[in-house]
């Protein structure tokens, strides 16, 4: 019973509105779906963008849901386009570009989308970091930026006030970090370290800041049949590291994918290596609020040649696809998905929700007007993110530009299994990151093979 | 000699002896009752109370103030950080799906086993090893094929496809084949003779003798359908068609100690009510379909 | 056997017909799928596969992981068997004598049949969770670092008592039955005969219990093999490592996440293939017990 007043509260709204917009009586506003893999309280902050999208103009109406993580986003998306019942907007992260790049007539690419709307976006003043990581080789783009992070460090002052550290100094390198560990630990912190996210933070930015491959082939946008290189002898050694800080219980394994979130969010530990969207809710749930929190630039070995350069993105992207492989969109429902990226690539837009939420502010215009305000300088921090991804002079190298990945999702979960037998003691670093690139390399493989056509 | 006091003796030291393995039977059987009461029992009292209390890890033994505040929270908005969907409607789909499931398949069990059991017709063996050969395939073996199917009749997210592929099993089939061939031929025969055809001794004296097993069946099938996990997983996305069972482990996602546990333990004992009533309201009937129906 | 019949085909075809069709639809035609996918190779979309023969199936008969998750699967099976056959056999035995209360002591004990394999795994996390779960905070309180999350044999024997906590009543259900059907008379003679109480029980009680035993081994094998992909799914995903991960919970693995389906449903013609074994044994079983 209660379904069906739902139903109908859903489905007064369209039906009103061509009451209220006499032009449009004909037909009501084109609906159009839109899945998103943010969970609270990210999610609300982006529906509510949606639902001002949906008050901006009387045309189109973009119901957002919920699917889940951001695999189960994915999975969720490429199964719907399998029954014909893909949804016009997805929201995929990073890992899933390279399949997604791939997926052929499942997605419609976005520099195609706004050709025929004839809707514009100035791509030119997108972040090169950004743009790069969704466009061609040749700059066409591919799918519509908006929620990009980088990975960072964040830390809970009042832990390093009680440990006898200064709050207001972070870190820099390992070997730093491993003493401020030493010092947590011995401070009654019970959690010295943790991260969300294992593999992004611990083998793919760390491959970028320290300038080593990922893969071959420029990690992958060379071409799809690149190969795993994460078995180098500094990967090695981080591995290794984070194995003996686990052993001296200054590191915990905070689980897969973002789950390690909520260990610092509850103030159990003392530093955490997260996305910078994850500010969000630190902000509102570490117990001290936004005054306790502390930001930093990911740690790296000094002794590396060169390194620290800048750092990835993360994050996700909009992707426009086709209902199904029988089935593509009307010239309508193409105008809609292009006017909202249209709205998305406004700069108070863009600006309102990097300020909100700690992703990066993806366009230049965007920073400026943030910085104008001050905001920076009231937030402490705030600016971390994308200090980070210019660190080394902003001249990213083949090893830094991104990764693009087929199947890199389960690529990731196989890094993320062999690391957690690595650091339960099961095996040696070695023998973890052999493993990762054998069985990497298979999914390579087979991506590069059913896709070769 | 004194044999009456050995017999006394005899017969007190027997008693002792049945007092202690009765005390010992009953702590038995006590602690077991306690291994399974003591998790619902803590999840209970963890819905009274609210979500800080739990998530300090202050596992409360005594219920707290918060059960209304809690239960309506579960009841009409679900858990927070997931976006999940309210248990009102999640009960509400688990109640579809699990009658429809059970009435279902006791419908078509019913009649293929009526026409298996009083008529004669060719193939009329194959059928019933195509029937019998799924007895122990579950859906899960087949799962990834199943939702293919599923995808290219365009079953995917509604009820019906939620509810019809379940209802085949040769389960129920089997049980009622095995108690119509216990029906005597005179039966028939006294039909035959009353000019009454095959439609009305199905009504008339079928369905009137298989009442029993019916309502056992109906109680096994309801918590086969409210129970079912990964079907209901993968079929249905549009969250407003969630099953509470399916729900629930949504709402706890990768298990953070920052949940709602407050509300996903009130959603818990909620999911949990309506099958145990049944199971503990039609306990003969069950017990005696149950342990007919699988042997 | 009958030997009177109602006259007529149409009506038979008719009345078989629904179970007939569901049938097809959704257990012949997807076994086919399966079997037919098993030789392709398909991408993520759909949009275009090859035929590759054998190699779905010699990948995963040659994948060391496969191979580590069908010996686990085994394990995991034969624990959740004997833990919950155990338990049952022995609660029954002690719900059969003649005690007061015995009835509600049954009741007591066979209402979990209703717990969904799901939500008894939810249970048991809000017990062992090592931050909100009573036993999870007690273990790590006693120094017992405690984290089913981190470390495998834990998050191996959480999946392990809450499969088989959740079947212990289903047991119990036959094994009670079990017992009351043996004749009171046979014990009798047994305890004039002079044996005691455990000799009576592994010497007469036991032996006509076996049949039982036997047809609850396979259906808890069956159990633990399929049905518990909800306590899996949401106590551990599978991890840490690939601690938990078995058979069944593989196929899901490959088939829905990494969406590679070539493999997933060559495991699902293997798991078929070895259902369709233990269904005929099962049945020769039966057909035995049908005629002596």
């Amino acid at each position: 019973m209660l379904r069906r007043t739902l139903g109908k509260a859903v489905l007064a709204t369209p039906l009103a509105a061509p009451l209220a917009a006499p032009a449009f009586a004909q037909s009501g506003p084109i609906e159009l779906t839109f899945w998103h893999g943010l969970a609270q309280p990210l999610g609300g902050l982006l529906e509510e963008i949606v639902s001002q999208f949906n008050a901006s103009q009387p045309r189109f109406r973009i119901t957002p849901s919920f699917r889940g993580s951001y695999p189960e986003t994915m999975v969720a998306a490429i199964a719907g386009f399998r029954s014909a019942t893909a949804p016009h907007i997805v929201q995929m992260f990073e890992v899933g570009t390279g399949t997604m790049m791939a997926a052929g007539r499942a997605i419609k690419p976005l520099h195609e989308l706004l050709l025929e709307t004839g809707v514009t976006i100035a791509f030119d003043d997108y972040l090169p970091a950004v743009r790069g990581y969704y466009s061609l080789a040749d700059g066409r783009m591919m799918a519509m930026p908006f929620n990009s992070s980088t990975a960072v460090m964040f830390y809970n002052k009042d832990a390093f006030r009680r440990a006898g550290l200064n709050p207001d100094v972070a870190p820099r390198t390992w070997a730093e970090m491993r003493a401020a560990a030493t010092r947590l630990r011995a401070g009654g912190i019970e959690i010295p370290v943790t991260t969300a996210w294992p593999t992004w933070t611990q083998v793919e930015q760390f491959s970028a800041i320290h300038n080593t491959p990922l893969a071959t082939l420029d990690n992958g946008f060379g071409g799809l049949n690149a190969e795993l290189r994460i078995n180098n002898p500094l990967m090695v050694r981080h591995i290794n590291t984070l194995m003996e800080m686990g052993r001296e219980n200054t590191f915990r394994w905070g689980g897969r994918d973002g789950a390690g979130d909520a260990l610092f969010a509850n103030g159990s530990s003392g530093m955490i290596f997260a996305s910078s969207g994850a500010r969000a809710r630190f902000v509102r749930e570490l117990p001290g609020g936004v005054a306790n929190l502390g930001v930093a630039m990911l740690p790296y070995y000094n002794d590396v040649q060169g390194a620290p350069i800048n750092s990835i993105i993360g994050g996700a992207a909009f992707w426009a696809m086709n209902r199904g492989p029988n089935a593509a969109r009307s010239a309508d429902e193409n105008r809609g998905i292009a006017e909202f990226f249209a709205y998305l690539a406004q700069t108070r837009v863009v600006a309102n929700w990097h300020t909100a939420t700690g992703f990066l502010p993806v366009t230049r215009a965007a920073f400026e007007q943030v910085k104008a305000t001050g905001f920076y300088t009231q937030n402490p921090g705030a600016d971390i993110p994308i200090e980070q991804l210019l660190r080394g002079g902003g001249q990213m190298t083949g090893n830094s530009r991104g990764i693009r990945l087929g199947g890199f999702v389960e690529i990731r979960t196989a890094m993320q299994e062999e690391m957690e037998r690595a650091l339960q003691g099961q095996q040696t670093a070695q023998q973890a990151m052999d493993n990762s690139v054998t069985r990497g390399n298979v999914v390579l493989r087979n991506f590069e093979r059913t896709n070769r056509g | 000699m004194g044999t009456s006091l050995d017999v006394n003796a005899l017969a007190d030291r027997t008693r002792r002896r049945q007092r202690r393995e009765a005390f010992v039977t009953h702590a038995c059987l006590a602690l077991g009752v306690l291994i399974f009461a003591f998790p619902i029992y803590l999840t209970i009292i963890g819905s009274t109370h609210d979500v800080n209390t739990i998530g300090r890890g202050d596992v409360p033994l005594l219920p707290g103030g918060e059960a209304a505040a809690n239960y309506a929270q579960a009841w009409g908005v679900g858990g927070g950080r997931f976006m999940g969907v309210p248990a009102g409607v999640m009960l509400f789909n688990s109640v579809i799906m699990a009658m429809c499931v059970a009435v279902g398949k006791i419908a078509i069990s019913l009649t293929s086993a009526y026409a298996v059991v009083f008529f004669r017709f060719p193939f009329r063996m194959m059928f019933f090893w195509l029937i019998f050969i799924t007895l122990m395939l579950p859906v899960e073996v087949r799962i990834i094929p199943t939702i293919q199917v599923m995808v290219d009749l365009n079953m995917t997210n509604s009820y019906q496809g939620l509810i019809i592929p379940l209802i085949a099993s040769a389960t129920a089939t089997l049980l009622f084949r095995q108690f119509f061939l216990t029906i005597p031929d005179e039966y028939v025969e006294a039909a035959k003779i009353d000019g009454a055809g095959p439609i009305r001794f199905f009504i008339d004296v079928i369905l009137p003798l298989s009442r029993t097993n019916v309502a056992a069946l109906f109680v096994i099938l309801f918590i086969y359908g409210w129970n079912q996990y990964l079907w209901p997983l993968l079929i249905v996305n549009d969250r407003s068609m969630e099953t509470v069972v399916v729900g629930l482990t949504k709402m706890i996602g990768s298990g953070d100690s920052q949940n709602e546990w407050n509300v996903i333990m009130a959603t818990a004992v909620l999911a949990l009510l309506p099958p145990v009533a049944v199971v503990v309201l039609m306990q003969r009937w069950f017990v005696k379909g149950l342990t007919e129906t699988e042997k | 056997m009958k030997k009177v019949y109602f006259k007529g085909i149409a009506l038979p075809y008719f009345l078989l017909l629904p179970q007939i069709i569901i049938t097809g639809l959704f257990f012949f035609w997807p076994a086919a799928q399966a079997v037919r996918q098993s030789f392709l190779r398909e991408d993520a979309f759909g949009l275009s596969s090859q035929f590759v023969g054998f190699e779905n199936f010699t990948d995963v008969l040659s994948d060391p992981t496969w191979l580590d998750a069908a010996f686990r699967t085994l394990l995991f099976s034969s624990s959740v068997a004997i833990l919950a056959l155990g338990a049952a056999l022995f609660l029954a035995v002690q719900a059969d004598k003649h005690i007061r209360g015995a009835d509600t002591y049954k009741t007591l004990l066979i209402w979990p049949y209703a717990v969904a394999p799901a939500i008894a795994a939810v249970l048991w996390l809000f017990m062992f969770h090592p931050n909100i779960g009573i036993f999870g905070r007690m273990l790590n309180a006693l120094g017992v670092p405690w984290d089913y999350k981190l470390n495998g044999d834990q998050a191996m024997l959480l999946i392990i008592f809450a499969a088989a906590w959740k079947q212990v009543s289903y047991n119990f259900i036959f094994f009670l039955a079990g017992l009351q059907s043996i004749p009171k008379a046979v014990l009798e003679a047994a305890a004039i005969d002079g044996a005691g109480p455990m000799r009576r029980f592994w010497t007469v009680v036991f032996p006509l219990l076996s049949p039982t035993a036997f047809f609850l081994m396979v259906v808890n094998l069956v159990y633990a093999f399929f049905d518990t992909f909800g306590i899996i799914h949401s106590l551990t995903q599978g991890g840490p490592g690939k601690a938990t991960e078995t058979l069944i919970y593989r196929v899901y693995t490959d088939g829905v996440m990494n969406l590679n389906f070539g493999s997933s449903a060559a495991q699902s013609v293997i798991l078929m293939i070895l259902v369709i074994v233990l269904t005929m044994v099962q049945f020769r079983y039966v057909e035995r017990k049908v005629h002596y």
